[in-house]
C-alpha cells in the first residue's frame, strides 16, 4: 500500500473529517449486506413460496429505503472526503506561502518563480485524488469485504473460505504488480514527460528553427519521435496489462466458482435458495472495492510523486530565517554599521558569495558598491537588510550584532529600493501605501513629485485609483522603478539601501531618475549598488567587488589614480 | 434563452472537429467500443447465468439441465477478463495514436504562424498550457467518446433482452439507464461548466499572487507586508476552495443519485414482475435473473457523469488550441516563387520601408532606407521601443509590410520564397534558443550538412574552445534543459557559432549582448566584428559601444530615422545621438536586472 508519512501527517491536519468518513464507510458496508439480504429473501418469498406483491411490499419498500441509505452514505462519503482534501490543500498552500516569507529571499536566487507557483497550485492539486479517492477507497476496501465475510461465514462456511482464500490474492497480486509495474510505470512516466519536453522544446524553439529553415523537416522528426514513443510504450503496456488481466480473472473466476459451487449444492439440497442467492449477490460486491482500489492506485502514485516535488520546494530546504523578537534599536547620529570579516554562501551553491568582507559605514555616509553581476553587491545589501545572516563574521550596528536586534524595527528605518519592485494586484495608491500604511494625501503627493511620478499618474485613466499589477494597467520598467522610488520617499527613513535603477538609454528618463535619486539620498545614510558614474563620484566610499571580495576601496579619484580594476571598469569598456 | 443554441452549436462544432482527428483510425475506435461493450455484457452475462444457475438449481432438476448455465458462467467469467484486457490494449493504442496525431497536426498548423502570430505564447507558461491542453484531449477519447457509445449499445441490448420477457420491464430498464446516463451527465456537465470558469480564473489569481510574492519577496519583507500579502492570498484561496467544495458537493450528489436510480429501477422492475409471476405469465426462477441483470446493467452508465464533468474543460482546451491554430499566417502564401540568383556581390536593399502591425494604428517603422553589402557594417540604434527589432522580423519575412520595398539581389521580397531569403540571413539574437539536445545538434540547426571540422572550427572561432574542452563528451555533450549548462555569454557565443556555420552573406544582430555584463559585452562584440569581417552586418542595439567600427549608424526614434552617418560625424553634430552617447558614458556598468534583487 502506498502510504506516505508526510502525506499522512497532513491528513491529521483535517482529522475532524475522519470519524465521519469512517462511519459512512461502515454504514455503507452494513447497507451492502443488508440490501443483499432483503433482495434474496424477497426473491425467495416470491419464487419459492409464491408470495404476491402485497405480501412482499414491505420488503420492496425496505429495498428502496436501503437504496436511499446507500446513496446517502456513498454520496456523503464522497463529499466528506472531497472537502477534507480541499481543507488539506488549503492548509498546505498557506503553510508553503508562509514558508516563502519565513525563508526570506535567499533560497529563491535561481529558482524560477513560475515553477514554484506551479508546484504550489497544480502540484498540490494532484494531491487531491490521493486524499479524496485513494485513502477513502482504502477504508472501503478494508471494511466492505470484512462485513461480507462476517455475514457469509455463518451462512455457508465453504463460500466463506473461497472468499477468504481469494481475497488476499487481489492485494497480493496488486503488490506484486505494484512492485513490478512501479519501475515500469516510472519509466513510462519518464518517457512520457520526455516526450512532452521534446514537444515543448520544439515549440519554444520554433523561432530558432524557422530562422535556420529547419522548421519543416522538424515536423517529420516530431512524427517519428511520437510514433517511436507509441510503439515502445505499447510494448510495455502489453505486459503491464497482463497483470490487470490476472486480477480481473481472480475476481471473475472466483465469482464463477462460488456460483457453480453453491448451485451444485443447492441442486443436491445441501443449502437453501435464499442463502445461495445472498452469497451470489455478495460475491461481486466482495471483489468490487478491491478492484476499484487497484484503479485508484494511479491516483495514489501521482499523489506521492507530487509530494516529492512539493517537499523539495526551496523554502523548505533552508531553515526558518525570519524570526521575530530581539531588542529594538534606533539608528542615530554617531552610529556605525560595521561588517566584520563576513562570509556568506547561498545554500544551493558551492562557491561563497562573500569572503571576508570588512568595512565600516558611518551615519550620514554614502557607500557605493561596484562590480560585475555576481560579484556580491546584492548579497551585501541583503545582509544589511537582515534578509540573510552571515555564515561567519558579524554585521554590527555600533556594538549590537544584527542577529540580536528586532529586524522589523531595524527595517522600518530603511528605505529599500530594489530593481524589480513588488507590485500587488491593487490600485497604484495602495501599492504606494505599502511603504507607509497611514500616510496623508499630502505625503503621497509629495512622494509622487519627488519620484517624478506625477506625469505617469496624470496619464493613467483613473489616476491614483487605477489598478496596476497582473490584472491592471501595465507600467513600463522605468515607471515601475519610479513607483519603487516613490515608496522610498514615503518611508522617509534615515537609511537608504538602493539598487540603482538602470534605465535603457532614454536620455530624458536618465536625467529624471538622477535628480530623484539625488533628492532621496540627500542627508541620509546610503548604501547604493551603483551603475552610474555621477553616483560613484559623489560617494564617500566606493567598495569595488570581485568574486565576493573587496578588491579596492576609496573615493573615485583615489581609485582612478590607482589604475586598478576600478579604473579599468570606468575607462576600459567604452568604445 | 436565444444564445443557448449558439452555445450548444459552438460546443458541437468543437466536438465534431475533435472527432475528426479519430477518422484515420475509425476501425480501431469501433473495435475498442465493441470490446468495451462486450466486456460489460460479459459481466452482466456472468451474473445473469449465475443467477439462472442458482435459481434453477433450487428447483432441483437433473444436473444435465444445469450444464448450459454452468458452461455459461465459466465462459462469461473468463471472457470478461480477456475482453477487458483486449479493450485496454486497443483503447490505449488509440490514445497514443490520437495524441501523436494531434501533436503533429498542431505543429504543422503553428509552424506557418511562427514566430509572428505566436509571439505572445513564447513565454514558457502559455506554451506549457498549450501542451497541457493537448494532453488533456487524451481524456476526451477515453472518457467521453468510447463509454457513451458503449452505453448506447448496452442500453439497447439490455432493453431488447429484458423487453423480450415483457415490454414494460424493458422500458423501465431503458428509462432507468437513460436517466442515469444522460440526465445525470447533463447535470454534471452544467455543474462543471458553471463552476469551471470561476475555478480557472481563481486559480490564475492564486498563481499570480504566488509569483509576485516570490519575485517581490525582498520588498515585502523590507516593508513588513507579509501579513497583508498573506491575507490577499487567503482571500483568493477561499474562492478556489469554495468552488472546489461546490464541485465536490455536485459530484457527491450525482453519485448518490446514480445509486438511488439503480435501486429505484430494480424496485420498479420487481414491482412489475412480481404480479406476472403470480399470474403465471413469468416463470418464478427468472425473477432472480431479472433482478441481478438490472443491477449489473448500470455498470455501463456509472462513469458517464464524471466524464461529463470533465468534458467541459476538455472542450475549453480544444477551443484554445483551435483559436491559436486557426489564425491566418502573417505572411501571405506565395503562389509562384522566383529563386534568388547568387548576386555578386550579394545585395540587400531597403527602400522607403514602412511597417505597422495589422489592425493597429501606430506606425512602427516609417520610411526606412539603407543598403547592406558584404563587408558593410550598419548599426541601428535607438531607445527600446523604437522599432529596431521589428525591422529584423520584417527582414526575416516573419511579418509582411505594406509600404516601401525590400530587394534581395535585385528581386522583390514579396516574390521570393521566405526560405530562400532566410538562407541568406544569419541571426544572433538577444536570447538565442538552445535546444535540449547535444552541442552538435544545436550547431547543426544552422547547417545540417556541416562536417566535423567545420563544427569544431566554428566553436573555436566563436571563443568557445576552452568551454568545449571542459565538456565531458565534447560536441556530443547534452546541454541540459534549455541549455542550462551554458552561461549567458556561452549561449551568445554558441549563437555566433551557428551564424558562422550558416555561411549566410548577411548577419543580423539583434541586441546580441543583452544580458551580458560590460566586459563580456566588449569581448563578444570584438569577436563578432572580427569573425564577420567579410559579411554584411546589421546590428540593432541600444548600447553604444565600438561605434567607430561601423560604416553607418542609423538613429531611430519612434520608428523614424532622425540622424545617420559615421560615429565621429554624429558626435560632432551634437544632436540626439550625441545625447544618447553622453548618457551612456555616465553608465558605469550595464546591469543585468534579472540577477538583481
Amino acid at each position: 500500500m502506498i502510504l506516505d508519512k508526510r502525506l499522512l501527517r497532513l491528513l491529521m491536519s483535517e482529522r475532524g473529517y475522519l470519524p465521519g468518513i469512517g462511519a459512512l464507510s461502515l454504514v455503507s458496508a452494513v447497507f451492502v449486506v443488508g440490501q443483499a439480504r432483503l433482495l434474496s429473501s424477497l426473491l425467495d418469498a416470491v419464487f419459492l413460496e409464491g408470495a404476491d406483491l402485497a405480501r412482499v411490499l414491505p420488503l420492496l419498500s425496505g429495498l428502496l429505503l436501503i437504496g436511499l441509505g446507500r446513496a446517502l452514505a456513498s454520496g456523503g462519503m464522497e463529499i466528506l472526503a472531497g472537502w477534507m482534501a480541499v481543507g488539506i490543500k488549503e492548509k498546505l498552500r498557506l503553510w508553503l506561502v508562509k514558508g516563502i516569507f519565513s525563508a526570506g529571499p535567499a533560497p529563491f536566487q535561481r529558482e524560477n518563480s513560475g515553477e514554484i507557483s506551479n508546484t504550489i497550485t497544480n502540484g498540490i492539486e494532484s494531491l487531491d485524488a490521493y486524499y479524496s479517492q485513494y485513502l477513502p477507497q482504502l477504508a472501503v476496501a478494508a471494511l466492505i469485504p470484512l462485513a461480507i465475510l462476517i455475514s457469509v461465514f455463518p451462512l455457508d462456511w465453504l463460500s466463506g473460505v473461497v472468499f477468504l482464500l481469494t481475497a488476499p490474492l487481489i492485494p497480493f497480486f496488486m503488490v506484486l504488480i505494484g512492485k513490478g509495474s512501479e519501475a515500469v510505470t516510472r519509466r513510462q512516466w519518464q518517457s512520457l514527460s520526455r516526450m512532452s519536453a521534446f514537444f515543448l522544446d520544439t515549440l519554444q524553439g520554433l523561432r530558432e528553427l524557422k530562422q535556420w529553415n529547419r522548421s519543416l523537416d522538424h515536423a517529420e522528426r516530431l512524427a517519428r519521435v511520437t510514433d517511436e514513443y507509441r510503439s515502445t510504450t505499447m510494448n510495455v503496456l502489453r505486459i503491464t496489462f497482463i497483470s490487470a488481466l490476472v486480477l480481473e480473472l481472480v475476481a471473475t473466476i472466483s465469482t464463477a466458482v462460488v456460483a457453480v459451487q453453491i448451485g451444485l449444492r443447492l441442486l443436491y439440497g445441501m443449502m437453501n435458495f435464499e442463502q445461495a442467492f445472498l452469497i451470489l449477490l455478495l460475491a461481486p460486491e466482495f471483489y468490487q472495492p478491491m478492484r476499484l482500489l487497484g484503479q485508484r492506485f494511479h491516483a495514489g502514485m501521482s499523489g506521492i510523486t507530487a509530494a516529492g516535488r512539493i517537499f523539495k520546494l526551496p523554502m523548505l530546504q533552508s531553515e526558518e530565517h525570519e524570526k521575530r523578537g530581539g531588542s529594538p534599536l534606533l539608528f542615530k547620529a554617531g552610529d556605525v554599521i560595521r561588517f566584520e570579516n563576513v562570509t556568506f554562501r547561498y545554500p544551493d551553491r558551492e562557491e561563497q558569495a562573500l569572503k571576508g568582507i570588512d568595512f565600516e559605514w558611518k551615519f550620514g555616509e554614502t557607500v557605493a558598491l561596484v562590480g560585475s553581476s555576481g560579484s556580491g553587491k546584492t548579497t551585501i545589501a541583503r545582509l544589511v537588510m537582515g534578509f540573510i545572516q552571515p555564515n561567519e563574521g558579524v554585521v554590527r550596528i555600533s556594538q549590537h550584532s544584527l542577529t540580536e536586534i528586532d529586524l522589523e524595527v531595524w527595517r522600518s528605518q530603511i528605505a529599500w529600493v530594489g530593481q524589480r519592485p513588488y507590485i500587488m494586484n491593487a490600485s497604484l495608491l495602495e501599492n504606494l501605501r505599502l511603504a507607509k500604511p497611514q500616510c496623508s494625501s499630502g505625503e503621497i503627493q509629495q512622494a509622487l513629485r519627488l519620484a517624478n511620478l506625477e506625469e505617469v499618474v496624470a496619464r493613467l485613466p483613473q489616476g491614483l485609483e487605477t489598478p496596476i499589477g497582473e490584472a491592471g494597467a501595465k507600467l513600463s520598467s522605468g515607471e515601475l522603478q519610479r513607483v519603487s522610488l516613490a515608496r522610498a520617499f514615503l518611508r522617509d527613513a534615515p537609511i537608504v539601501v538602493l539598487d540603482e535603477p538602470t534605465a535603457h538609454l532614454d536620455a530624458g528618463l536618465e536625467e529624471m531618475l538622477e535628480s530623484s535619486l539625488e533628492r532621496l539620498c540627500r542627508n541620509k545614510t546610503v548604501m547604493i549598488i551603483a551603475h552610474r558614474l555621477p553616483t560613484v563620484m559623489r560617494a564617500d566610499q566606493i567598495l569595488v567587488l570581485r568574486n565576493g571580495q573587496i578588491v579596492e576601496r576609496g573615493r573615485h579619484w583615489e581609485l582612478l589614480n590607482k589604475q586598478g580594476f576600478y579604473a579599468q571598469l570606468v575607462l576600459g569598456y567604452r568604445g | 434563452m436565444p444564445n443557448w443554441f449558439s452555445v450548444i452549436g459552438d460546443k458541437m462544432r468543437t466536438i465534431v472537429r475533435l472527432l475528426s482527428f479519430l477518422k484515420p483510425f475509425a476501425g480501431l475506435v469501433l473495435l475498442s467500443v465493441l470490446l468495451n461493450t462486450a466486456a460489460i455484457l460479459a459481466g452482466i452475462g456472468l451474473l445473469g447465468t449465475s443467477a439462472d444457475l442458482i435459481a434453477r438449481a433450487a428447483l432441483q432438476p437433473s444436473i444435465a439441465e444445469l450444464q448450459v448455465s454452468i458452461v455459461g458462467v465459466r465462459f462469461f467469467g473468463i471472457s470478461r477478463a480477456v475482453l477487458r484486457y483486449l479493450e485496454r490494449l486497443v483503447s490505449h493504442s488509440v490514445n497514443f495514436r490520437l495524441l501523436a496525431r494531434v501533436r503533429v497536426w498542431f505543429y504543422n498548423r503553428v509552424e506557418p504562424l511562427a514566430p509572428a502570430r505566436i509571439e505572445d505564447y513564447q513565454s514558457g507558461d502559455l506554451l506549457q498550457r498549450v501542451i497541457g491542453d493537448i494532453e488533456s484531449l487524451e481524456n476526451f477519447y477515453v472518457r467521453s467518446v468510447a463509454p457513451p457509445l458503449s452505453a448506447v449499445f448496452i442500453t439497447t441490448a439490455m432493453g431488447w433482452i429484458v423487453g423480450s420477457v415483457d415490454w414494460r420491464l424493458g422500458l423501465v430498464l431503458v428509462c432507468g439507464l437513460l436517466f442515469s446516463g444522460a440526465v445525470l451527465s447533463l447535470l454534471a456537465l452544467r455543474i462543471g461548466e458553471k463552476v469551471g470558469k470561476v475555478f480557472v480564473a481563481a486559480k490564475a489569481h492564486l498563481s499570480a499572487e504566488i509569483v509576485s510574492a516570490v519575485q517581490g519577496i525582498s520588498d515585502i519583507i523590507a516593508y513588513s507586508q507579509q501579513e497583508s500579502v498573506l491575507e490577499n492570498f487567503k482571500a483568493h484561496q477561499r474562492t478556489t476552495s469554495h468552488v472546489q467544495r461546490t464541485l465536490v458537493a455536485g459530484s457527491g450528489l450525482i453519485n448518490g443519485l446514480m445509486i438511488l436510480l439503480t435501486n429505484l429501477t430494480l424496485v420498479l422492475v420487481l414491482w412489475l414482475a412480481i404480479p406476472m409471476i403470480s399470474t403465471g405469465s413469468l416463470e418464478g426462477y427468472r425473477l432472480a435473473v431479472l433482478a441481478i441483470i438490472t443491477l449489473a446493467s448500470f455498470e455501463a452508465v456509472n462513469n458517464l457523469p464524471s466524464a461529463a464533468q470533465s468534458l467541459h474543460s476538455n472542450l475549453e482546451s480544444a477551443k484554445r488550441l483551435f483559436e491559436l491554430s486557426d489564425q491566418p499566417p502573417a505572411v501571405k502564401e506565395l503562389t509562384s516563387t522566383v529563386s534568388v540568383l547568387a548576386g555578386s556581390p550579394e545585395i540587400l536593399e531597403i527602400n522607403r520601408l514602412s511597417f505597422r502591425y495589422p489592425a493597429r494604428a501606430d506606425t512602427i517603422l516609417e520610411n526606412i532606407s539603407f543598403t547592406l553589402l558584404p563587408e558593410k557594417k550598419i548599426a541601428l540604434v535607438g531607445e527600446s521601443g523604437a522599432g529596431k527589432s521589428t525591422l529584423i522580423s520584417v527582414l526575416l519575412r516573419y511579418w509582411d509590410y505594406e509600404e516601401g520595398e525590400v530587394r534581395l539581389n535585385g528581386i522583390d521580397y514579396k516574390r521570393l520564397d521566405p526560405q530562400e531569403i532566410r538562407r541568406r540571413l544569419g541571426v544572433v539574437s538577444a536570447s538565442p534558443y538552445i535546444f535540449s539536445a547535444t552541442v552538435r545538434q544545436n550547431l547543426k540547426i544552422a547547417n545540417p550538412i556541416a562536417e566535423e571540422d567545420e563544427l569544431l572550427n566554428a566553436v573555436r572561432l566563436a571563443g568557445l574552445a576552452e568551454w568545449l574542452d571542459s565538456l565531458p563528451d565534447g560536441l556530443d555533450t547534452w546541454v541540459g534543459e534549455h541549455g542550462q549548462l551554458l552561461s549567458g555569454g556561452e549561449r551568445q557565443r554558441l549563437a555566433v557559432a551557428r551564424a558562422l556555420l550558416s555561411k549566410a552573406p548577411f548577419i543580423l544582430l539583434d541586441e546580441p549582448t543583452s544580458g551580458l555584463d560590460s566586459l563580456k559585452e566588449m569581448e563578444l562584440m570584438n569577436t563578432i566584428f572580427d569573425l564577420f569581417d567579410q559579411r554584411g552586418l546589421l546590428w540593432v542595439t541600444h548600447r553604444l559601444i565600438q561605434m567607430d567600427r561601423l560604416d553607418e549608424i542609423i538613429v531611430l526614434r519612434a520608428g523614424r530615422v532622425i540622424e545617420r552617418g559615421k560615429h565621429n560625424r554624429l558626435l560632432a553634430a551634437g544632436g540626439y545621438y550625441a545625447k544618447l552617447w553622453q548618457a551612456q558614458q555616465r553608465l558605469l556598468w550595464e546591469a543585468r536586472p534579472d540577477l538583481l534583487v
